[in-house]
């Protein structure tokens, strides 16, 4: 029997027997949750997207635009918690995290798929209690993402059940990520060692820590929300002798390093692709693997840097100023070493390059201006201005959004077995990315000169700079519609994908696209190192 | 030195270093993708990595990295290190707007009159959420918290108008939480004090 007549995962239920819809809901196949996370992922982003976009047009002109200042507050709140919660902490570990992470070590499946399954629940409960809490006592909250007290214990919208959906959203991730520290450890290929595993699994697995060590501090903390507001305990609220900076650091205990839970994938999935597309090993891989871990272990430890201004004390701030810095190098390395890739390779641009470049510009935009905002005296200026929010958009959107993207066009032919169009590609992501300039750099500027964020209305100095930036909105999800309509469509072309379209050497193209049920029909043999391309090279046609 | 100044130092230092870095691995990055592209190098080279170059570009960035951070912190000592001989105004937050006290119980709503060149320190306190006082033209921030007083101080200057904002998000009108700084020349400032409150 040769490896393309074996039926793909999309005809084979696990368990066997069921069927129809049935065969999804109830599934232990990692491909299946991978894909159906995929589905309920991008419905958020879209909403989410649809609200941010509301929000640039509302700012396009001083005073009210398209609507009041009530709705403007939840909005933010809204898209705010939609993208950390539903997307950008889900997004790449869960979808591409569980399709490809067992594949990638040689292996059938997670370690615990009935667990899995309950996760992909948990997320699907989260983001329900979610649209409930909209129509519910009081609204939707109008406290932005951080749900800082006092405020968020004395608005009268409906924190408690949104704080819920958050607390739900968290035991989703904290299982994913326990799922994939047990899967790297136990399940491997018998001959993996651990320098022999793919980078994108080493950024999962260092990811999958930070997700299991500092999630239940957030779990607490939110819960500590709903009990002073439902049974006024007096612990954060300063009229009964409580600490609202205490809710600060226990928040953003979690919330720092859970950007590195954001950006890790994502610097995972471009280590995969540079490499791939360059035929050429990665540069420093043991380097690569360190700085993951690096990250992982430094970025838990520089949470006060959000909290300069908070009036905590000047030697906490020098010590998280310089922490902060430190967190800056491993960072560093890993992009010189994408870009080392590059030098003496063999370079074939593709769609998925094309987004991990950008990702690199965009991304190191983001890292070097966050330099602005971990040093002291700079910080206090721009704290809690456009700055900031031009900052973070460039890490989270230009960086794990952009890692996203690539990663989609990356495995979308693996995925489904299906090729999309590359000049549409290579169109959507241009227009992203020229709308995504004019959209966020005005925000530095706009920062600099000092506007704060959460502004529903500006003065007039702050005109052009946001009147540009709703230009740039537009422009931005244009290309990310196309995007999407051209990934879409190829379900109608329905061109078939080979098993290795782009020559890339790590085991997912070792397997037929679609994958079968057990990924491996023989047990797969293992490279001595993992971006050896010799036999890839060997294999190609000489030109 | 103004902390003015010295922020503004630690700005252009951190911007201009972090400009060259960025506009390096563009072109390089720009460069290799054209240079090495298939068609004109079809035949790859198998470097897997330099150790002298990677321990290179971990010990440059830590050392700048760390200078920037010792500019950071310097400029930012110099807000925190009032000088002697300040005017004190107590600064009180409240949804949504500002009130001042000056030293001889005067009282004033969303504006904020000092002397010229004089180092004026406010202090600052929330009578309910958190809000933030914010003086960009001063590069001034701290939260107003309830129960935690907090200052900030700068020095004044020529006479002239600024704009006092709240930077930290608290509530429906939060945006239109503004006060202005009038700055005035001393005989004018010290019958301003004199006046009956508003």
């Amino acid at each position: 029997m040769t490896m393309a007549t074996i039926p793909s995962f999309f005809e084979t239920p696990a368990p066997a027997g069921l069927t129809g819809i049935r065969a999804w809901l109830l599934t232990h196949d990692h491909k299946r949750l991978g894909l159906m996370y995929l589905w309920a992922v991008l419905f958020w982003f879209a909403v989410a997207m649809i609200i941010g976009l509301l929000i640039r047009i509302e700012l396009m002109t001083m005073g009210r635009t398209i609507m009041s200042a009530g709705v403007y507050n939840s909005a933010f709140t809204l898209h705010g918690v939609i993208m950390i919660f539903l997307f950008v902490i889900p997004g790449i570990p869960a979808i591409f995290g569980n399709f490809f992470l067992p594949i990638q070590l040689g292996t059938d499946d997670v370690f615990f798929p009935r667990l899995n399954l309950f996760s992909w629940y948990l997320y699907i409960l989260g983001g329900v209690l979610a649209i409930v809490s909209l129509f519910t006592a009081g609204g939707f909250p109008d406290t932005g993402w951080t749900f800082y007290v006092p405020f968020s214990i004395g608005t009268k919208h409906n924190v408690p059940l949104t704080v819920f959906a958050a607390f739900v959203l968290g035991m989703s991730s904290m299982l994913t990520g326990l799922n994939f520290i047990t899967t790297v450890h136990r399940k491997r290929a018998p001959d993996m060692g651990w320098m022999q595993i793919p980078l994108f699994t080493w950024s999962l697995y260092a990811t999958a820590w930070v997700q299991l060590l500092a999630t239940p501090v957030i779990s607490i903390t939110l819960l500590l929300v709903i009990a002073e507001r439902l049974l006024n305990i007096g612990l954060f609220d300063p009229a009964r002798g409580g600490d609202p900076i205490l809710y600060q650091h226990l928040f953003w205990m979690y919330s720092h390093p859970a950007v590195y839970v954001m950006i890790l994938p994502g610097m995972g999935v471009v280590s995969e692709i540079i490499p791939t597309f360059s035929r050429k090993a990665i540069f420093g891989y043991k380097a690569i693997v360190f700085s993951s871990m690096g990250i992982a272990i430094a970025g838990s430890l520089v949470w006060a840097h959000h909290m300069y201004t908070s009036g905590m004390s000047d030697t906490a701030i020098f010590v998280f100023s310089l922490l902060t810095f430190l967190v800056a190098i491993p960072t560093a390395v890993k992009v010189f070493s994408w870009v080392s890739t590059l030098y003496k390779a063999s370079i074939d641009m593709s769609p998925p390059l094309l987004y991990a470049l950008v990702f690199i510009y965009l991304f190191s935009v983001g890292g070097l201006t966050g330099l602005v905002l971990g040093a002291a005296g700079t910080n206090i200026h721009v704290h809690d201005t456009h700055f900031v929010v031009a900052h973070f958009h460039f890490t989270m959107f230009g960086g794990t959004g952009f890692a996203f993207f690539a990663a989609l066009h990356y495995w979308w032919p693996k995925m489904f077995g299906l090729m999309y169009n590359f000049r549409r590609a290579y169109i959507a992501a241009t227009l992203a990315t020229v709308g995504f300039l004019f959209h966020y750099v005005p925000m530095f500027v706009l920062g600099l000169m000092g506007m704060p964020r959460r502004y529903y209305d500006y003065l007039p100095q702050f005109a052009h700079g946001n009147g540009l930036a709703a230009v740039g909105a537009i422009l931005l999800v244009a290309g990310i519609v196309l995007m999407f309509v051209n990934l879409l469509l190829s379900f109608r072309s329905r061109v078939p994908a080979p098993a290795n379209p782009w020559g890339g050497c790590t085991l997912e193209w070792t397997v037929p696209s679609p994958p079968p049920l057990h990924n491996f029909p023989l047990q797969p043999s293992i490279q001595e190192y993992p971006y050896d391309f010799t036999e890839i090279l060997r294999k190609a046609p000489r030109s | 030195m103004d902390p003015v100044v010295g922020i503004d130092r630690a700005f252009w230092y951190i911007l201009v270093v972090s400009a060259i870095f960025l506009t390096g691995i563009t072109l390089v990055m720009i460069y290799f993708v054209v240079r090495y592209r298939r068609s004109r190098h079809p035949q790859p080279a198998d470097i897997r990595g330099n150790w002298r170059l990677e321990l290179l570009w971990t010990v440059i960035p830590t050392v700048i990295a760390l200078s920037m951070f010792a500019v950071g912190w310097k400029s930012y000592t110099g807000l925190r290190t009032v000088p002697a001989g300040s005017v004190e105004i107590q600064v009180l937050a409240q949804m949504f707007s500002w009130i001042f006290v000056y030293g001889n119980d005067k009282e004033s709503e969303n504006l904020l009159v000092v002397p010229e060149h004089t180092p004026i320190k406010l202090n600052i306190e929330s009578l309910d959420v958190i809000h933030s006082f914010y003086l960009p033209a001063f590069r001034v921030k701290a939260d107003a918290v309830k129960g935690l007083p907090t200052y900030v101080w700068f020095r004044s200057g020529d006479p002239g108008e600024f704009t006092i904002l709240c930077a930290e998000y608290c509530g429906i009108d939060h945006a239109k939480m503004l006060a202005t700084l009038k700055v005035v020349p001393r005989t004018e400032y010290d019958a301003w004090l004199e006046q009956e409150g508003e």
